[in-house]
């Protein structure tokens, strides 16, 4: 819309005709008091906080509610104006319990705030005032109705921004009140938006109630380490004996491709970093084969050791490598690079819940072909085919309903299921099962194979329609499907393609090359030349996969098996005595099924307690930041390294560090500190940091830039936290048709994820408080 | 059955078929019903609209919008379906008019509901009364059917091709959902809760559509001015207030009832001649001259002519039309709490000043009408009343600081003489008893 | 969005509510009347009524809790066979309307919101009834009664407990 001028508080500003006051002002950095405005979600006019002065207008009007319009005279603080304000503060506090030394929101309170700026302390009323008990509602959200002041944010939140609409108004006047849909408790999503959304302490988290003051706590941001989305999450830690704990996930800054939407998992399932059952000391298994405790140098030097003699023995083709999802890029490169370059074996490979490696060899030299989850959020249209997003990419779900709230965006969807999304969409195809490759032939123009219907032809004629389109697809499709669904896409004027799959960092471990035939950015074992120097004995021919490494264990031909942040014993059923003769050695957290049969266990550290990046499905890269510690564990990157050394490697090969320039890094402490910060940004900016040793991440990091051009993007803003798509068009692939299929589809739910959600109490307790249990998942 | 009162001073239009039997149709007919709905059929919009302007009627709601340019707002052209709304929720506190017109005249009601759909290019009308007059619903459903029956109501009207569609329905207690942006939600289903203005119910009402809403004396008058005019119409009344009005006079007088006088008819004549006066020879204390919301008049106040603007000079209001009269024996500051603890019971609780305003105010005029206050407190009960005022989402918030800074400005004696333990010095002080 | 397979209603509440969601642009218009309809034939609106008007109307229980509890005339608990309401508001305070409440709890034995023990009758204080210049009113179920008195009150007391009373509905 055309720009209008305008005057506020003296000052002339310029904006678009139909913007709110409110945001008008904001942006011009003056600043308008509000309770219920909330950007993106309806107006309500209700708090009467935002009050202004318009010219020739008898009455205070609402800036929430005002669109500017040209040469408008507009004040915003006055004497009546605060007067206004105050009074409104006075009202509130005078039923407001005013505990706040106790009350969760304590020091980052919008009531607090706004009475220390209206000078509002004084009570006017002597009234007693109404107590009432706090309740739960479910074991994520509690609420203490006294400290309510009726904003409506979280009624809005959970129906507008989550469709859940479990939150009501009931009852009316004084006696208004915030009502779950259960009556006593909430049947809900528990993504606990609402809390985060309360601008006081009426609504309060299960995890984080009476723990602690908001500033005992450090913040640090980071990338949620559940699903594929790849939140950006901002987790509050505290001091603790072992180290440091988590007690809070949120992303009120809204700095991510999120917003400030997190689900149940990011928000509250990391309490498995401080289970009791959490391994902390290494593990070796005894000739009695029971597991004991040892010190990290005797079994570094242990695994090392058997590690070293069974390749000198056997070969590096009898040792395999299964990586994780869930460890950084680094790691991930690392990992592999270990195993190509050190124990001499291409037998690696991780649990599959995309065909990421079709996917790149359809995309590859199509340039802007990937869709960043950010572009869900303002695509005029999105074709969904196949995932129930809700319930798997949650935060993929949400930038959905957005865009369709907020820009009217077209949502397609075609699903074997009567997906929740439904409810957004423009069209809805309901498909068979197994009825997607004939789909996208059908929407191609080839009928053959597919019952057309008035339904589906409709779909078909507004999709060719469409201008610009974002196309996301389920882990449905595979090998030749996505081949012809991007043939399909690329027919259209302009379109982005999504392959979603399901884990913190599946993309990252395809990427980095947990594969037994491809390298790095999907380059074929045969294509390797410009790894030379790297990896100068790389084997040439491709290595077993998951499923032929543990037949060859069953076989008795895999001497070794090195695992890392992963249950394959579990995912994919194996029977643990096909393992009796190899010899296994695993980084994990907890006692999984595999654990239970290794022979060394190393404790490892979780993606919140490292630092690195990793790769949501959409390509989008992001800096992930150690958080959290726990005494006893290490990070799957140093286990590495440490392993390589006991095995007689050079360390300096595996990590190239020790390079970048030679700097004095001044004090770091005390009144330089932060001169000393400063500069060492700057350096790590421009890629000149020295790294210091050999398990700096962001050493493997230069060599990952370098090999995989994909991943070269500014590093400048990937250090300041902004996520940065991976180019499509960099890979260069060549996929033996006859690539086996090993995708196995994770399957959570919105209270699953995959092994590490069992150790979650809080996961479980949700799922158990529900009254309607969510099916039972495939795998897992 | 409410009893119907009569005096010469009063020109019946609206109430003329008040006790004639016109809630039958036949005997609606016979007294020129329906005519004006030929008429307006015949002569179409433009001439309704003028005519609707001539009259200078001013809605009857309270807040006296001349109806002739309400009617004009509404868009010729509109994608989505336009309505006509009928405020049968009659609830302010002193106020009971529509009542006599749903009970004797319903079918005025229709016919204003038709001609007022034919104005503005509706196909449907809703008419909504209070969930308190459930007996008049009926009689309004009959009257409805009997409309249908005749070919009045339904597909081509009158033979006119044109379509026209009546339903009613009753609220479920709620005095907010007199406020006509409540109303359409009330009856789309939902909590009695305004809407954000603009857009106005001319552009955005009623489903998304265009709609009229007007109070069901205004309708019910509209019949009357396309019979006699819109410029006889207006002669009865003052410059720029038309017509005539039903003025309910209740409390202390002789001939309580419901009265239809000209606009700008003298107030203390309506209350000493018309009305019959203050009974048992008690002197008059107090006017509360349109409906609880509006401001106190003194006696030596009263001396005015009752329409919008005379009234808004006297610094008050002609509001609903409900004048209640108080005598020398009544406790100023009972009433005053009377009046809050109705609002405070009412307010829907939407914005925070009219939420927690109201229920401050009651709070403290209880403790203060039992002797627990101290000076102090009556000013904080101004300011706080004061400071709700033009403050709140809806009117509901001023309707309810209004009187009260007009009692406590014009009884403050009253107020001081509860202080400091010494509570109320009337006999009939009784226990609040409403939550 | 449905007509439910059973019902708890009476077949003609129920055919009554199968017209009343047709008769509006939108089903939800007919959410009001239909709880005060459901609530003259059950006595209140219980958990089995908001269920089944959700059903008919497709919305949530929650949507119908919060529009329910918003309206005072709508209430989760049984009343009397006779819910006595009467009108304290300012034109019925002025002519002695607490006298009316007052007499009517001694009458009955019971307060304001209580049930006799018979469970015949019940009592309410309630605000502007539209009656105010008939003052002072009362309003038993859904009828009238004004120009009130302490005599002509136990008059009509009497009616309704002999079955006399009037019951519109
Ligand atoms: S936790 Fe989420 S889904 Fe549940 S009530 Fe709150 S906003 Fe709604
Ligand atoms: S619970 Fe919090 S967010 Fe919800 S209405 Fe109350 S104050 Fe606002
Ligand atoms: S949507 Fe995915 S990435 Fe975001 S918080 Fe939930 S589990 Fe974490
Ligand atoms: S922010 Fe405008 S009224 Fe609440
Ligand atoms: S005041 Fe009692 S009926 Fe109006």
């Amino acid at each position: 819309m055309a720009d209008v001028t305008f005057t506020v508080d003296g000052k002339k500003l310029t904006a678009p005709a139909g913007t709110l006051l409110i945001d008008a002002c904001r942006k011009a950095g003056i600043e308008i008091p509000a309770f219920c405005y909330y950007p993106g979600l309806s107006l309500q006019a209700a708090c009467r906080m935002c009050v202004v002065r318009l010219e020739k207008v008898p009455k205070l009007q609402t800036a929430c509610t005002t669109p500017v319009a040209e040469g408008m005279v507009v004040t915003t603080e006055s004497d009546e104006i605060k007067q206004s304000r105050k009074a409104i503060l006075e009202l509130l506090l005078g039923n407001h319990p005013l505990d706040c030394p106790v009350c969760d929101a304590g020091g980052e309170c919008e009531l607090q705030d706004m009475t220390f700026k209206y000078g509002a302390a004084e009570s006017k009323y002597v009234e007693i005032k109404q107590h009432r008990e706090e309740q739960q509602w479910s074991p994520v959200v509690f609420f203490d109705r006294p400290r309510c002041i009726l904003c409506y944010r979280c009624v809005r939140v959970c129906g507008e921004g989550m469709d859940v609409w479990a939150l009501g108004v009931q009852n009316r006047g004084v006696s208004s009140v915030i009502s779950p849909n259960g009556e006593d408790h909430l049947d809900c999503e528990e993504c606990g938006m609402c809390i985060d959304i309360c601008p006081v302490g009426a609504l309060t988290s299960g995890t984080y109630r009476y723990k602690t003051r908001p500033w005992e706590m450090n913040h640090v941001a980071t990338v949620c380490t559940h699903c594929g989305d790849g939140c950006k999450t901002t987790l509050g830690v505290r001091s603790v004996d072992d180290g440091s704990e988590i007690i809070r996930g949120d992303n009120r800054d809204k700095s991510g491709m999120n917003g400030d939407f997190l689900c149940i998992k990011g928000r509250y399932a990391f309490d498995f970093t401080t289970r009791e059952d959490r391994i902390t000391k290494p593990l070796v298994r005894q000739p009695n084969g029971q597991l004991a405790e040892v010190s990290w140098e005797q079994a570094l030097e242990h695994a090392g050791m058997k590690l070293r003699e069974i390749r000198d023995t056997r070969g590096g083709s009898a040792i395999g490598v299964i990586g994780s999802t869930r460890t950084t890029n680094e790691e991930a490169y690392l990992l592999q690079k270990f195993a190509r370059t050190v124990l001499n074996t291409n037998n690696i490979d991780h649990h599959r819940t995309a065909d990421y490696a079709s996917f790149a060899a359809a995309l590859q030299g199509k340039a802007g072909r990937t869709a960043s989850l950010r572009d869900f959020l303002t695509a005029p249209a999105i074709l969904l085919l196949g995932n129930d997003a809700t319930e798997q990419h949650p935060a993929l779900a949400w930038n959905i309903r957005s865009n369709v709230r907020q820009n009217r965006a077209r949502l397609y969807v075609a699903n074997h299921a009567d997906i929740k999304l439904h409810r957004q969409a423009k069209s809805f195809l309901q498909i068979p099962q197994d009825g997607y490759a004939a789909l996208v032939q059908y929407l191609a123009g080839n009928e053959a194979g597919f019952d057309g219907t008035e339904i589906s032809a409709a779909f078909r004629e507004a999709l060719r329609k469409e201008e610009s389109l974002v196309i996301a697809f389920g882990s449905e499709f595979r090998g030749r499907d996505i081949q012809s669904l991007v043939d399909f896409g690329l027919g259209l004027p302009n379109v982005k393609f999504a392959a979603l799959g399901d884990y913190a960092n599946s993309r990252g471990a395809a990427d980095m090359g947990l594969m037994p035939d491809l390298l790095p950015g999907y380059v074929p074992l045969a294509a390797a030349k410009h790894f030379g120097e790297e990896y100068p004995s790389l084997p040439s021919a491709p290595g077993l996969d998951m499923l032929q490494m543990f037949d060859a264990a069953e076989a008795g031909n895999l001497g070794a098996l090195y695992v890392v942040g992963s249950n394959p014993v579990e995912r994919y059923g194996i029977d643990p005595t096909a393992l009796k003769n190899t010899f296994l050695i695993v980084q994990d957290m907890f006692m999984t099924e595999t654990a239970a049969v290794a022979d060394v266990i190393f404790p490892a550290a979780n993606l919140y307690e490292k630092s690195g990046t990793v790769t949501n499905t959409y390509g989008d890269l992001q800096l992930a930041k150690k958080a959290a510690d726990k005494a006893g564990v290490r990070t799957d990157f140093e286990l590495i390294v440490r392993l390589a050394d006991k095995m007689g490697a050079d360390p300096k090969k595996l990590v190239p560090f020790g390079r970048g320039v030679r700097a004095d890094m001044g004090q770091t402490r005390g009144a330089q500190s932060g001169e000393a910060d400063r500069h060492a940004v700057w350096l790590a900016a421009n890629n000149l940091e020295p790294k210091l040793s050999p398990f700096d991440p962001f050493a493997v990091f230069d060599e990952i830039q370098r090999l995989v051009p994909s991943y070269n993007v500014s590093r400048f803003e990937l250090l300041g936290g902004q996520d940065k798509q991976t180019r499509s068009d960099l890979v260069q692939i060549e996929l033996d048709p006859a690539r086996r299929d090993l995708v196995l589809p994770a399957n959570d739910t919105l209270f699953t994820s995959g092994t590490l959600g069992r150790y979650s109490r809080m996961l479980h307790s949700v799922m158990e408080s529900r009254t309607t249990k969510p099916a039972e998942t495939a795998a897992d | 059955m409410p009893r119907l009162v009569s005096h010469p001073d009063e020109v019946k239009i609206i109430s003329r078929r008040f006790g004639q039997g016109a809630a039958e149709i036949d005997r609606y007919i016979e007294l020129d019903g329906y005519k004006a709905a030929q008429a307006a059929i015949e002569k179409g919009p433009e001439w309704i609209i003028a005519e609707m302007k001539a009259s200078g009627l001013r809605g009857r709601g309270g807040a006296g919008f001349p109806t002739g340019m309400k009617w004009s707002f509404v868009p010729k052209q509109s994608e989505k379906p336009k309505y006509v709304l009928v405020n049968g929720d009659e609830s302010e506190p002193g106020t009971c008019k529509d009542h006599l017109i749903f009970l004797h005249d319903p079918h005025a009601v229709i016919e204003g509901t038709l001609i007022a759909g034919l104005a503005i290019g509706a196909k449907m009308g809703f008419i909504y009364l209070r969930g308190e007059y459930r007996y008049l619903l009926k009689i309004m459903e009959k009257a409805v059917a009997d409309a249908y029956a005749k070919g009045f109501l339904g597909k081509n009207i009158f033979g006119s091709g044109i379509d026209f569609e009546v339903v009613t329905q009753t609220g479920a207690g709620a005095y907010e959902v007199g406020e006509e942006s409540a109303l359409m939600e009330s009856l789309e289903g939902k909590r009695g809760v305004p809407r954000i203005k603009p857009p106005f119910p001319a552009v955005v009402g009623l489903y998304g559509g265009p709609t009229v809403i007007n109070n069901a004396e205004t309708i019910a008058t509209a019949p009357h001015i396309l019979l006699m005019g819109g410029e006889a119409y207006a002669k009865v009344g003052t410059e720029r207030n038309g017509g005539t009005r039903l003025f309910g006079i209740s409390g202390h007088v002789e001939r309580p009832g419901v009265y239809e006088l000209p606009m700008g008819f003298n107030l203390k004549r309506a209350i000493y001649e018309v009305a019959g006066g203050i009974p048992g020879g008690k002197k008059l204390k107090a006017v509360v001259p349109g409906g609880s919301s509006t401001p106190v008049l003194l006696p030596e106040e009263i001396d005015v002519g009752l329409d919008f603007d005379q009234m808004a000079k006297a610094g008050t209001m002609l509001g609903s039309g409900g004048v209640v009269v108080i005598d020398e024996s009544v406790c100023m500051v009972e009433f005053a709490l009377r009046t809050i603890k109705f609002y405070q019971h009412e307010s829907c609780g939407w914005c925070i000043p009219c939420r927690e305003g109201t229920d401050w105010l009651k709070k403290s005029i209880t403790r203060l009408h039992a002797g627990g206050a101290v000076d102090k407190d009556i000013d904080n009960i101004r300011y706080l009343a004061e400071n709700m005022m033009g403050r709140t989402f809806c009117p509901l918030g001023d309707a309810a600081a209004m009187p009260t800074i007009g009692f406590v400005k014009k009884f403050r004696h009253e107020f001081e003489e509860h202080l400091n333990g010494k509570g109320c010095p009337y006999e009939h002080q009784r226990e609040a008893v409403l939550v | 969005m449905s007509t439910p397979a059973t019902t708890i209603f009476s077949p003609a509440l129920a055919a009554r509510f199968d017209k009343l969601v047709t008769l509006y642009p939108v089903r939800r218009s007919a959410l009001v009347p239909m709880l005060l309809y459901s609530q003259d034939e059950v006595g209140y609106i219980s958990d089995a009524v908001v269920e089944e008007i959700a059903v008919r109307i497709g919305i949530t229980p929650l949507d119908v809790r919060n529009v329910l509890s918003y309206y005072s005339m709508l209430r989760t608990k049984p009343v009397g066979k006779y819910n006595v309401q009467v009108c304290t508001n300012i034109s019925c305070m002025l002519k002695d309307g607490y006298g009316i409440l007052d007499h009517c709890k001694q009458r009955l034995g019971i307060g304001h919101k209580e049930v006799t023990p018979d469970g015949l009758f019940s009592l309410e204080e309630v605000e502007c009834i539209g009656a105010c210049c008939w003052a002072p009113a009362v309003q038993i179920n859904y009828d009238f009664y004004d120009d009130l008195t302490p005599e002509k009150m136990d008059k009509v007391l009497e009616d309704y407990r002999a079955g006399r009373g009037k019951e519109t509905l």
